[in-house]
């Protein structure tokens, strides 16, 4: 066993990275709130970089990677916030075709759940194409043939939301694992980007902990703000354990139980990424309630991760059932 | 980032999990908590046994005796223990995680040849002299004055939170043999035999109402100076070198019990009926448990990521800081609920009416005291803080 990331694994997330810092710089998020966080430069960007085509087999024109690079790309995408149905779209390389090469983007809304949820739809403008996760199976619709209305003031400006009361019939293309397997994975992918959000939301308030000076001194001095760092500095461990180990359980899935390690890392991660995102907030002092500090931002993605494919009560509650039938 | 085992790993697991089939049913049950000489007997009989089977001193050097087992072959080692419910390591505690490796590290030939086959084979018992009353988190405040009168050291002071004192044959001592030096300079690491004269030990207990601990009041104890490890005034690098040792899987066995012991708590939900439904029924305590399950699914993730990461080094870097806050936390919220799940039956230490109010309240205790032991969760807050996310400094007095 050698769970650290590989030296490939450490070279892709520092090629990721400086390629995001590069292409997203912040100054580019008013921008993107205009388009209603979407752009069809950077999709292509994405796209070309391998986001979505990261898992898809050579011989089907993808790289060939594993999830443990996958959960790595996406906690760079999530560090960097970057919007749009980036999970979805890579759920769909291989089964929905320009999926892989960003020529099609694909979203979806997972109707799995046990919660009779209104039925709301992120970045639906941006769609061509709708994935429904049903018990019974994937359907693919067409999200213009939806009637849905859009909600003026979505939580995270870079994640605009329609509701539809109901959706249209479309085409089942995969079957009920399929459909189950597409939200296991998927829950492990939004796991990695709460792994970013963590991150993000630490090295943003660890930054300004160092350079906000008050009684003459760095606040990050003081304990009672030092601590509060620390405290998040765990809980990003915390959600890196979980993802990683999320990520490498469906890589071999022999190993162990993999509804359980997902489970796992979506709740490690999700509370991580919530619980950072609000710290990070609070360390900031004023200048954190404001638009202006890049804090709000982690606490708005975070909650909109937290509501894809099963909540932190729903996979405390599914870890609960297998340890019953352990007992 | 792959979680496979190899072939040989897998080989020493199944050897392992085989050996402790056959051995852990017939040992017996662990002696009640105040019955020091049987607890003595019962964790040395264990760790003689460890030895004879080749699975004493599972990180040690071959050539001090020990296994020299990879990094990953321990996790596999505190997994399968746990697994079979093995003794716990007990009264050999301090030789075999502080002691022996201390010794292995930084002793002389004849130290290491006196102490260490001993140490490894259960013959000699050791316990901790470091903390005192003046100095719990600055350990390096500490007063126990060492006098030079020819051979010996002549040592008066007062130790406190000693556990095994009334067991022990040695004792890992600090003591200040530079008054005058900054602190951290004036500190020597001496092994006390703990049949001196001058030694006094006097149960402390604790909140469990048992005496784990004990104070240790020295009145002119000659040690011999041969018995000092390091060079004089170089303790405290010397306890570093120790510290380093117990931080790396010191919990690692307690975290994988506490897998086991969420297990039980579902048992009991299942058994406490109100209404004609069980507490099991109730849909918020099925989320709590499942959530603290999740969690602790994830910390065992993060100690083989730690442990992984320390391949190249040997030994768990500052990371391991994050992984004993984030045990504390899941700990304590664990034997919470546990707590709340018993209700009024935890008015009790005992169990009755086949409740197990006795597991539930002492772990709960027990987990009271790792946010204390082993550096405070405040102290560990700061060493984050300062060594990882590289805060400024606390702010200390002139020395």
């Amino acid at each position: 066993m050698d769970f650290q990331p590989t030296e490939d694994q450490k070279a892709l997330r520092e090629g990721v990275r400086s390629f995001l810092e590069g292409q997203v710089p912040f100054d580019r998020f008013p921008a993107l709130e205009k388009s209603k966080g979407f752009d069809a430069s950077l999709w292509g960007e994405l796209a070309e970089m391998g986001v979505f085509a990261l898992r898809l087999a050579e011989d089907e024109g993808g790289i060939g990677l594993g999830f443990a690079d996958a959960i790595i790309v996406f906690a760079e995408l999530g560090r960097r916030l970057i919007p749009g149905p980036i999970a979805w779209s890579h759920l769909a390389a291989g089964l929905i075709d320009g999926a892989a090469t960003g020529e099609v983007v694909v979203g979806g809304v997972d109707l799995i759940g046990p919660r009779p949820d209104p039925i709301v739809l992120e970045h639906l403008d941006s769609l061509d194409v709708l994935l429904v996760l049903r018990p019974e199976g994937i359907e693919r619709v067409n999200p213009r043939d939806i009637e849905a209305t859009e909600i003026e003031t979505p939580l995270d400006s870079l994640t605009p939301v329609h509701h539809a009361l109901t959706l249209p019939a479309g085409e089942m293309i995969g079957d009920a694992a399929a459909a189950a397997q597409m939200r296991l994975e998927g829950a492990a992918l939004v796991s990695g980007i709460q792994l970013g959000l963590a991150e993000g939301a630490l090295e943003l308030a660890n930054a300004y902990a160092k350079e906000r000076q008050q009684f003459g001194r760095p606040i990050g001095g003081f304990q009672a703000v030092k601590h509060l760092l620390a405290e998040m500095f765990v809980k990003q461990e915390a959600a890196r354990a979980g993802a990683y180990n999320a990520a490498a359980t469906l890589d071999a899935p022999e190993v162990a139980n993999v509804q359980r390690a997902v489970s796992s890392a979506k709740i490690t991660a999700g509370e991580s990424a919530i619980r950072n995102a609000r710290t990070g907030i609070q360390v900031h002092g004023g200048m954190g309630f404001t638009w202006e500090v890049l804090a709000h931002y982690y606490l708005k993605r975070a909650w909109v991760c937290e509501n894809l494919f099963g909540t932190q009560d729903e996979h405390a509650e599914k870890i609960a059932e297998i340890l019953e039938t352990l007992g | 980032m792959d979680l496979r085992y190899t072939a040989e790993e897998q080989k020493f697991r199944n050897q392992l999990a085989a050996w402790l089939a056959s051995e852990v049913p017939g040992y017996g049950t662990p002696p009640p908590v105040d019955s020091w000489d049987e607890r003595r007997a019962y964790d040395t009989g264990w760790q003689k046994k460890l030895f004879d089977a080749g699975y004493a001193g599972i990180n040690w050097p071959k050539e001090y005796g020990g296994r020299d087992a990879s990094l990953v072959e321990q996790l596999i080692y505190f997994e399968e223990i746990a697994k079979a419910n093995a003794p716990y390591v007990g009264v050999n505690f301090v030789g075999t995680l502080h002691g022996g490796p201390t010794i292995m590290a930084e002793g002389t030939e004849a130290q290491r040849a006196f102490h260490i086959p001993r140490i490894l084979a259960g013959e000699e018992v050791w316990c901790q002299g470091f903390s005192e009353p003046v100095a719990g988190s600055d350990l390096a405040g500490l007063q126990t004055r060492a006098e030079r009168d020819g051979d010996d050291y002549v040592v008066n002071g007062h130790k406190i939170w000693t556990s095994f004192a009334q067991v022990a044959d040695y004792c890992e001592m600090l003591v200040r043999t530079d008054p005058e030096a900054p602190k951290h300079r004036g500190i020597s690491w001496l092994i006390m035999p703990m049949d001196l004269d001058g030694i006094d030990i006097r149960p402390l207990p604790t909140l469990e109402g048992e005496g784990e601990f004990s104070e240790v009041f020295l009145e002119d104890v000659r040690i011999p100076v041969a018995n000092r490890i390091g060079e004089e005034n170089d303790g405290w690098r010397v306890t570093n070198v120790t510290l380093r040792f117990e931080r790396g899987t010191a919990f690692a066995s307690d975290m994988i019990q506490l897998q086991a012991f969420v297990q039980r708590m579902i048992e009991a939900a299942k058994n406490i009926t109100s209404d004609g439904t069980t507490a099991w029924d109730d849909k918020s305590l099925r989320r709590e448990i499942g959530h603290i399950s999740g969690e602790l699914e994830s910390l065992w993730a993060m100690v083989k990521l730690s442990v992984c990461e320390a391949k190249e080094s040997g030994v768990p870097g500052v990371g391991a800081s994050a992984v004993k806050l984030y045990y504390t936390d899941i700990y304590q919220r664990t034997t919470e609920l546990a707590v709340r799940l018993l209700g009024r039956a935890g008015l009790s230490r005992s169990d009755f009416l086949d409740l197990p109010s006795h597991l539930f309240i002492n772990r709960h205790f027990n987990a009271i005291s790792v946010s204390i032991a082993a550096g405070t969760t405040q102290i560990q807050k700061n060493i984050i803080g300062e060594r990882i996310l590289g805060l400024p400094k606390e702010l200390r007095p002139p020395a």
